[in-house]
């Protein structure tokens, strides 16, 4: 198997907030954090393209890299993880992540920024698969029930899909060589590498 | 002078040896994580597949893929 991933077809999604609320329900996720998110580029114009946004699980992810305390470790699958036992709350991995992925809970008094929260790929955490403290801390484990993540799973118009790469490419390669126009999979190239996806157009001001 | 010389000499093995005193500054290893092909403890594991059988979870896994994300019908 190859790593998991995820793609966002903005040809599909229909900014329909089914993701996030799948993954708020199947989480149990706090009030406050959103693991996943749509955003629309260009809203209001006509043309307008929506994307649903997690933590990508990055091949060489950057909150990793940053993290001072190391709490992030990767599972074979490819899926970035973190151990909240470990982790001190910093958010240096919030600034390094180019998809805004880490979440901090806003509890207590004056505000104080609690532990990261982010999409697991529903994969839980370091805790006992599919344990009552794991679902507490992590939210469900449906990697180890077999299943996919929620948020993909529950997408009506199958814009987001979430699994094994090699089938996630397979299925995306079929819809765009269907249309006969560019891809378009935002993100893909920053979390996964590819210099195809990731390149700016040609001329464009960076 | 010979004491001098010894005196030098002293000193740098000294400092060549200062750093052997140095401890360790890598971050422990992170807890050990359980693989998920491994199964989950409770009653919600999908049908269809082996719990702890590798070859059996990655096969589910891409039979749900299949059946739940692709629309072989509507490829556009």
């Amino acid at each position: 198997m190859a790593r998991m991933k995820f793609v966002c077809d903005s040809e599909r999604c229909i900014e329909c907030n089914g993701c996030v609320t799948a993954c708020k329900n199947e989480n149990e996720v706090p009030w406050g954090v959103n693991r996943r998110r749509v955003v629309t580029l260009n809203d209001g114009i006509p043309g307008e393209k929506s994307i649903s946004v997690a933590c990508m699980h990055c091949s060489d992810a950057p909150c990793m890299a940053v993290c001072p305390v190391n709490c992030f470790y990767r599972t074979d699958e490819g899926v970035v993880l973190h151990d909240k036992d470990i982790c001190i709350g910093c958010g240096y991995c919030s600034y390094a992540c180019p998809f805004g992925a880490p979440q901090f809970p806003a509890s207590g008094t004056f505000g104080v920024r609690g532990k990261m929260d982010k999409c697991t790929f529903c994969a839980g955490g370091p805790e006992v698969n599919g344990s009552q403290a794991e679902f507490e801390k992590y939210g469900r484990n449906r990697l180890a029930e077999g299943k996919l993540p929620a948020c993909a799973e529950m997408c009506s118009t199958k814009a987001l899909l979430a699994g094994d790469g090699d089938v996630v490419a397979d299925i995306f390669r079929n819809r765009v060589v269907q249309r006969g126009k560019g891809a378009e999979v935002w993100g893909w190239g920053t979390a996964y590498g590819s210099k195809q996806a990731g390149q700016a157009p040609a001329g464009a001001k960076s | 002078m010979k004491r001098l010389v010894m005196l030098a000499t002293a000193l740098a093995v000294l400092t060549g040896l200062a750093a052997c005193g140095d401890k360790p500054q890598t971050l422990g290893v992170n807890k050990s994580d359980v693989a998920a092909f491994q199964g989950a403890q409770n009653r919600f594991v999908a049908p269809g597949w082996t719990p702890a059988d590798k070859k059996s979870w990655e096969q589910g896994l891409k039979a749900r893929m299949q059946n739940t994300q692709n629309e072989y019908s509507k490829t556009n």
